[in-house]
This record gives C-alpha cells, sequence and structure tokens, in this order.
C-alpha cells in the first residue's frame, strides 16, 4: 500500500464547554477525493482548520507524506502543499481579478506575467477567467474560480473546499467537478466539506462521517444511499417531510412588474418582477446567490418602498406600507441574515418576540408589554420548534445559528400567518432541523397559507414548493410547476434562460423519448 | 497570559457594578493626581465626597446645592439618554439649555412687569420649544440630508453661546442695569420666579420636573414597546427597520424628548439658580448630562444617582478648590477620569480575561 498523502491520529481540539473535535483519525491518499460529512457542529470546520494551520489541536498529530506535520499558521500549512478554498470568499469587490490572486500570494510575479499565468491554469483547467475584470462584476461562481485559481497557482498536493457548491448553479457544479477530477488525476487530493450528499456520491472516493466531533463511521459514497448517509450523520432515522395535494384557493400575494433600482453599488436592480401565490401553495424562488433574493426579499417585507400598483395583498395595494403594517394585515416574513436582520444579537429571546408580534397577538396594549404573555410566546416557540436554549430570557447571539434559525423561522410560523415569506429558512442548520422546518412549511400552506421560500439550496425548494421560479440578474423567471421539472430545465433557468427555452427543451426531450 | 473572551452574553453583576468600581478608581487615580499637586490626597478625597454632606460648617450651604445641581443635570441627562440608546448622538444639550433659557427668558420679560400668574407656565412652555427648536435644525438636518448629528448639535452650541452673549448685551440686557451686561432678575420677580418650594432643600420645579422625567422614563423603558423600538434602533438598525422602526421617526423622537428637557432645565436655572439671563449663563450642564447619562447606564434610576454623584463633585470640586487651593482644572480632570473609568470598567460587561497557556509558536 502505498504511504496516504495525509495522515490524522487522535485530532482533539476542545473549546470552552465543547469538544469540537475527539481523538479523530483517518487518511487520504494522493489523488483521492475524500469527503468529510457531518452536521452543523459536528467539528468539520475545527478539523480541516487544524488541517490548514489556522488552529492547533490539542492532542493528536498529523503526517503528511510521511513526514510529521504541524503546522503553526496557514502561511506554513501553503508552503507543505496544503491550499484551502472557504465557503466565504476573501476577496476585494474593487480590485481585479490578478490583483486579487497576487494578494494572496507570498511573493507575486509582476501583473502581466500572472495574469498571463491565470489565463494559462484557468484554461487548462476548464475553469474561464478573465484576470483583468473587476470582482464586483463577477457572479459568485467566477469569485470561486478566482479563488481555486489562487490555490492553484501555488501547485498544491492537498485541496481542502469548505462547501463549495452551495452557490453555483447546476451546470457550475458539473465545471467543478471536471476540473476536480482533473486535479485528482494528476495526483492532487481533495478534502471536500459538503452538505449535499448526492453531490459526494457523485464525486468522491471515500468519506468520513462526523459526529459531535468524533469519527462515528467512513464509507464508500458510491456504494450509500443518500438517506444511509444522512442517518450516520444525525444517528438517528430520517423522515422525509410529507407533501399532500392541495387544491390551490384564491391569489393572496401578488407582484405586478415591480422594478426597483440597485442600492448601492454592488448591489442587484429588481426588474419587472411579477408573482402570484395562491392559498395552500409553495412557491420556491432560486437562484445564485446576489441575484436579486435580498433586494426581493425587502421588498416583500416592506423594508424597501416600492412604487404603488406593483405589490398586492389580497387584492389591495401594499406597496406604500412599512413592515408592522403588513404584518397587522397577515403578511409574516423572516429575512436570512438571522443575527443583526431577524433579530437583535444583544437582546433577549422574549423581546426579539416583540419584534414582529405586538397588539394583534395581545402582546402589546396601547404600547405597553404584556411581559408575562411575551414569555411564554416565547416559550412556545422555543417549545414547538425545540430550540435549545436555556431559555427566553437568553440573549440572541449566545444561541447557536441553527438553533437561532429555529427560533426566528419559528416565531412567524406558531402565529400561522396566512402569508408568509422566508429567505433562506434552513441556513446551516442540521438535518433534523431543517426537515421538522421544511413540515411546517409545508404544514402552513396545507392550513391555507400562501408561501413563498427563496433558497439557494435547490434541493430544500424541490421538497417543500409546488410552483418554482428562478432570479437571475433581477428578473424573476416564470414560475413553473414542479411537479414534472427535470434539473436540466431549472439549471437554464437559474442561469437566466427563457422559461420557454425550458418548456422547449422539455418537449424536445419528451419527442426523443 | 491574560486573554479576553467575548462573553455569550452581557453580564448583569458587572453591568451595575462597574459604575461603583469607576467611582473607585476615580478615587484612587483622582488621590495622585492631587498628591502630585502636593495637597494629601485623603483629605481632598473627603473634602470632595464627604464634607459637602457632612461638615456642619459648610453643610448647611452645600446640602441644598446638591439638588440644585443636580436637577439640570438629571433633567438633560434622562432626555439624552433615549438618543443614546438608540444610536442618536446629540451632543448639544448645551445649546438647547441656552436656548430654552433664552426663550423663556424672553417670553417672560416681554410682560415685565405684571403680574400675572399664568407668565411662568408661558415661560416654561417657552423654554421648551426653545429647547425643542434648538435640537430639530440637526435632527431634521440628519434626516433629510443625512448630516452627521454629533457635529451639528456639537457646533449649535457655539452659536447658541454667540446668542445668549448678543442678547444680554442688546435684546434682553436690563435697561434700569447702568449698562451692565445682563437680563432683569427674573427670580427676584414673582411672576417669573422659579422659587425653593421647601425651605434648606434647594427643591425648585427644575428638581420636580426631573424627578417627573426619571418616572416617566422609567415607565417608558421599561414598560413600553417604545424602550424595546430604541433599543433596537441603536443594536441593530437593520433588525430594527424589519420590525418596522422608522429610523427618521427615531431621530426625531429622541431629539424631541432631549431638546423639550434640556429647554426646560434651561428655563428653571435661569428663573432660579442662576437669576437672569447674562453671557456666562451656561456652566457646562449640557456637557456633564452626558457622563451622567453614560453613568448612570442610561438607566433612569442611575441617572437620578450618577446625578447626584455629579452635582457631589462639582460642590466637592469647588469647596476643595477654596479650602485646599486645588486649581479648578484639577477638579475639572477629575470629574473627566470617572466618565474614562467608566468607559473602561465598561468591557467586562461584554468581556471576561481567561488564563491561557501561551501557544507555542
Amino acid at each position: 500500500m502505498t504511504v496516504p498523502l495525509l495522515r490524522l491520529s487522535g485530532i482533539t481540539k476542545s473549546y470552552p464547554g465543547v469538544r469540537a473535535n475527539d481523538d479523530v483519525s483517518f487518511q487520504i491518499a494522493p489523488g483521492e477525493i475524500h469527503a468529510l460529512l457531518g452536521e452543523n457542529g459536528a467539528g468539520k470546520s475545527t478539523l480541516v482548520k487544524a488541517i490548514y494551520g489556522l488552529v492547533k489541536p490539542d492532542a493528536g498529530s498529523m503526517e503528511l507524506n510521511g513526514a510529521a506535520y504541524a503546522p503553526s499558521e496557514p502561511r506554513a500549512a501553503r508552503a507543505a502543499g496544503v491550499a484551502m478554498v472557504f465557503q466565504h470568499f476573501s476577496l476585494f469587490e474593487a480590485l481585479t481579478v490578478a490583483e486579487n490572486v497576487s494578494l494572496g500570494m507570498e511573493d507575486p510575479p509582476p501583473q502581466r506575467k500572472l495574469a498571463a499565468k491565470i489565463r494559462e491554469v484557468s484554461r487548462s483547467y476548464g475553469l474561464p477567467l478573465e484576470p483583468d475584470r473587476l470582482v464586483g462584476d463577477l457572479s459568485a461562481g467566477q469569485r470561486q474560480r478566482v479563488e481555486i485559481i489562487r490555490c492553484l497557482l501555488q501547485n498544491p498536493r492537498l485541496l481542502i473546499m469548505d462547501e463549495p457548491t452551495s452557490v453555483l448553479t447546476p451546470q457550475e457544479v458539473e465545471t467543478l467537478f471536471g476540473t476536480l477530477h482533473k486535479l485528482s488525476d494528476e495526483g492532487t487530493a481533495i478534502l471536500y466539506i459538503s452538505h449535499k450528499l448526492e453531490e459526494i456520491r457523485a464525486l468522491c472516493d471515500g468519506a468520513t462521517i462526523l459526529r459531535h466531533g468524533k469519527v462515528v463511521g467512513d464509507c464508500v459514497p458510491a456504494e450509500r444511499s443518500a438517506r444511509e448517509m444522512a442517518e450516520m450523520m444525525v444517528g438517528t432515522d430520517l423522515t422525509p417531510p410529507e407533501r399532500r395535494e392541495l387544491t390551490p384557493g384564491a391569489v393572496r400575494l401578488e407582484a405586478r412588474a415591480l422594478s426597483l433600482p440597485a442600492q448601492g453599488q454592488f448591489g442587484t436592480p429588481l426588474r419587472e418582477i411579477s408573482l402570484s401565490v395562491r392559498a395552500g401553495e409553495v412557491l420556491g424562488i432560486g437562484g445564485v446567490a446576489g441575484n436579486g433574493q435580498d433586494e426581493l426579499m425587502a421588498v416583500l417585507t416592506g423594508e424597501s418602498p416600492t412604487p404603488g400598483g406593483t405589490l398586492f395583498l389580497d387584492g389591495a395595494d401594499i406597496s406604500g406600507t412599512g413592515p408592522a403594517e403588513r404584518r397587522s394585515m397577515g403578511l409574516r416574513t423572516s429575512p436570512e441574515e438571522r443575527l443583526g436582520h431577524a433579530a437583535a444579537p444583544d437582546m433577549s429571546l422574549t423581546e426579539n418576540t416583540l419584534l414582529t408580534s405586538g397588539s394583534a397577538q395581545g402582546l402589546t396594549k396601547k404600547g405597553f408589554v404584556a411581559w408575562g404573555k411575551t414569555r411564554s410566546a416565547t416559550e412556545e416557540v422555543i417549545e414547538t420548534f425545540d430550540v435549545r436554549t436555556p431559555g427566553p430570557g437568553t440573549a440572541a447571539r449566545a444561541l447557536s445559528g441553527g438553533n437561532l434559525q429555529k427560533y426566528v423561522v419559528g416565531r412567524e410560523v406558531v402565529r400561522n400567518p396566512p402569508i408568509f415569506v422566508v429567505n433562506q429558512p434552513t441556513w446551516g442548520v442540521d438535518a433534523a432541523a431543517a426537515a421538522t422546518i421544511r413540515q411546517s412549511l409545508l404544514n402552513l400552506a396545507e392550513q391555507g397559507s400562501a408561501v413563498v421560500v427563496i433558497s439557494q439550496d435547490l434541493d430544500e425548494l424541490l421538497e417543500v414548493a409546488s410552483w418554482f421560479a428562478a432570479m437571475n440578474e433581477g428578473t424573476l423567471s416564470a414560475p413553473r410547476e414542479v411537479a414534472g421539472l427535470s434539473l436540466d430545465e431549472i439549471g437554464l433557468m437559474l442561469g437566466g434562460g427563457d422559461a420557454q427555452d425550458a418548456a422547449a427543451i422539455s418537449e424536445a426531450e419528451n419527442a426523443q423519448a | 497570559m491574560l486573554r479576553l473572551e467575548k462573553r455569550p452574553q452581557p453580564s448583569k453583576l458587572w453591568t451595575a457594578l462597574t459604575p461603583l468600581l469607576a467611582v473607585l478608581a476615580t478615587m484612587v487615580a483622582g488621590g495622585l493626581l492631587f498628591a502630585l499637586l502636593g495637597k494629601n490626597p485623603v483629605e481632598a478625597i473627603r473634602v470632595i465626597f464627604f464634607d459637602p454632606l457632612f461638615n456642619e460648617q459648610v453643610a448647611s450651604y452645600a446640602r441644598p446645592q446638591l439638588l440644585v445641581k443636580a436637577g439640570p443635570l438629571i433633567l438633560i441627562a434622562i432626555g439624552l439618554s433615549f438618543g443614546f440608546r438608540a444610536g442618536i448622538w446629540n451632543i448639544g444639550a448645551e445649546g438647547q439649555y441656552i436656548m430654552g433659557a433664552i426663550c423663556g427668558a424672553a417670553v417672560g420679560l416681554a410682560f415685565y412687569p405684571s403680574e400675572n400668574p399664568l407668565i411662568f407656565p408661558l415661560m416654561v412652555m417657552a423654554g421648551a420649544l426653545g429647547g425643542w427648536i434648538w435640537a430639530m435644525i440637526p435632527a431634521i438636518l440628519k434626516i433629510t440630508f443625512r448630516t452627521n448629528e454629533i457635529l451639528v448639535s456639537l457646533l449649535l452650541v457655539y452659536v447658541a453661546e454667540q446668542l445668549l452673549a448678543s442678547v444680554s448685551l442688546g435684546l434682553l440686557r436690563n435697561p434700569e442695569g447702568g449698562g451692565f451686561p445682563g437680563s432683569r432678575n427674573l427670580a427676584s420677580w414673582d411672576a417669573s420666579s422659579n422659587p425653593e418650594l421647601i425651605a434648606g432643600t434647594g427643591m425648585h420645579w427644575g428638581v420636580v420636573a426631573a424627578f417627573i422625567s426619571v418616572i416617566f422614563a422609567y415607565v417608558m423603558l421599561s414598560r413600553h414597546i417604545f424602550g424595546v423600538q430604541l433599543q433596537l434602533a441603536g443594536q441593530a438598525p437593520r433588525a430594527a427597520r424589519f420590525a418596522g422602526v422608522r429610523p427618521e421617526m427615531m431621530v426625531f423622537i429622541c431629539f424631541t424628548a432631549s431638546g423639550v428637557l434640556a429647554g426646560l432645565a434651561g428655563l428653571f436655572e435661569v428663573t432660579g439658580p442662576a437669576g437672569q439671563i447674562s453671557i456666562d449663563f451656561n456652566v457646562g450642564y449640557g456637557f456633564t448630562a452626558i457622563i451622567v447619562a453614560f453613568l448612570g447606564r442610561l438607566h433612569p434610576i442611575g441617572i437620578l444617582l450618577a446625578g447626584l454623584l455629579m452635582a457631589l463633585t462639582y460642590i466637592g470640586g469647588e469647596l476643595a478648590q477654596f479650602m485646599l487651593g486645588l486649581p479648578a482644572a484639577a477638579i475639572q480632570a477629575f470629574q473627566g477620569m470617572l466618565l474614562f473609568f467608566l468607559l473602561a470598567f465598561d468591557m467586562l460587561s461584554n468581556y471576561r480575561f481567561r488564563l491561557s497557556a501561551r501557544e507555542a509558536a
């Protein structure tokens, strides 16, 4: 047997109150694409940070190519041939691609040479990229290429990728996989972190599964079903959300040719968005991040005012109304950013409940707060959505991301809103909690609510939505019924292809079949 | 190695303890300062903190002064605390205080020498209005042009001071004053006077207004949704907008509260303790109130206590000046230290120290 490229033995790392990694051991062979699986908080990030030199483990050892390896900082890791592409890009929007790449290098060559090198590498790995373009003008997928190329220029032997596909369209994912296979053929090993089990099944040669900081198993992903792997991650059986056939009712929420100029330099303008959601329907809005989802959300919550005659609730024009007024009319919303937008970090959960509930729920009377009732309303959310917290008096920032997400979505859902709009409902939430949240969205629709789900997670949209529409550069495609929608068609919609094109493709496919 | 670590949530214990710690540290550092100036530090601290209340020789004068000085400080600080909670920084209360006094005095003097009992209430309203209008300048500029309210409100203090000098020498000058600058004495004209209500306590209408404002603020902040919205606007502006709080409305309300209360403080001062409009009418209550607001943790009860403490250092400081010959600047530095230490210790409510083994490089 050949010497493994990287061998981890007994890696242990504790933080105050939590053991993030507990005696973790596994190995990666040269050229292997190895998946690291686990729920949020399972310890994946801590582990890769240790490999990349950002975190020093308390115990355990690592070997790289048979030699002891203990990077004290990322620079040492890079020198040893370990590179990492982070989930959140560290790029300057106001600089060009080449300038961004050179900022990450130890001794960057002159710009012109570097540009030529970038072109060469990007072509040979099938990642088209123009070195002179401003990063601010690039799509998320293109920005990721900048990060990848920055790594590739160092000729790494091990490339770590943290949730690389969460911002990509299906077509972009395919391009990326092509690149990764090419790298692997050349002998570069890849440590691949993702929640998307189907992707892992298609891409990875081996997988290590973490739960609560410990290795709970390993497998060859292609030999297991996604459900089996998910159950290994969670440690329990999973029940997929249940969906019943519904007869849609009257139109509750409607946008008519809604346009909004871009806010700020890197904002996205909304262009002539039309949508309508009927009672009992879930409209899923997909799209790569930064294509206007946040702007659309702000328009629907009432934070961004829109011209009159563009937005209707039960037929009444609500274009000029603010968030509080819309809430009292039955339109509840839950934005993507948990801390600082959906909840105030330093305020208690009880106080945060007052953010979106007031006199209509009996929590305030003539402006005076009934603290007892507010507390029990908060406890109801905590109980119904299994929010793990010492109590309603806890500050929002003290909750883990997933628990806070359960709280902010639950806070709205327990009110049974007739119209509910949510952006990224299960962002950073573990599989079991995500299933709870998705089920609650379906239950809402079943009770006759109109629901809009904006998400970058296609699997999620296909699971809950009855209609699907995609956002691209501020436009919204015409919604199509999810039943009978193929992945290719969705990819085209996400890429900005016309819905008619997509329909034409599906007809062509049908004709072939 | 000592390491700072952010607490998962602010510590209630330390939030309550830091003002006390700050007072103690100020005493120590202040004592050091006085020792360097060649004074006995223990004696200086005693003169500042204890003599005004307990020294029989001076207490008869000093005790009533406590409420006289604390009244305007508390009144102004309560008004400022609303805005400070919401991240709206009115630094110009001194100017609003001056304008309240000028407007109130002008309205009263227009009726001189009538003895109509409605004159004083009218002056109170004019005082509130004067402070409010002066506060509306930075507020409206912020709302419409997004100007920085810190700069605008601060600079308007100097405009107000020039106006004060101008009316003392011109418009409001006492025609029977023999050419000296300054208005008629409002305290000795019954219709406009704001007298000591209970002899020997220093209690006047301004102090009553301060107590009422403390109670009102306490109810609003702890029981009313407005208190939650203020905090929200200050801590998480995006969440505030999501909740439906309109930022412009918050700016308007907060500047209204602080302008009106500062204006009232000026009016009660000019009709009572000060007695007349004069060039040196303002003594810095508007700025000291900022310290009082923070020393009191922006909490009404805290502000009440902080106002009394600050008033004590004022009176004690004056005592120390003529009893020990301490320079006035040393007293001001001493008061400044209080805010400095408070802000420094403030960190402890959000962070804690942890001992950690130094990580091997």
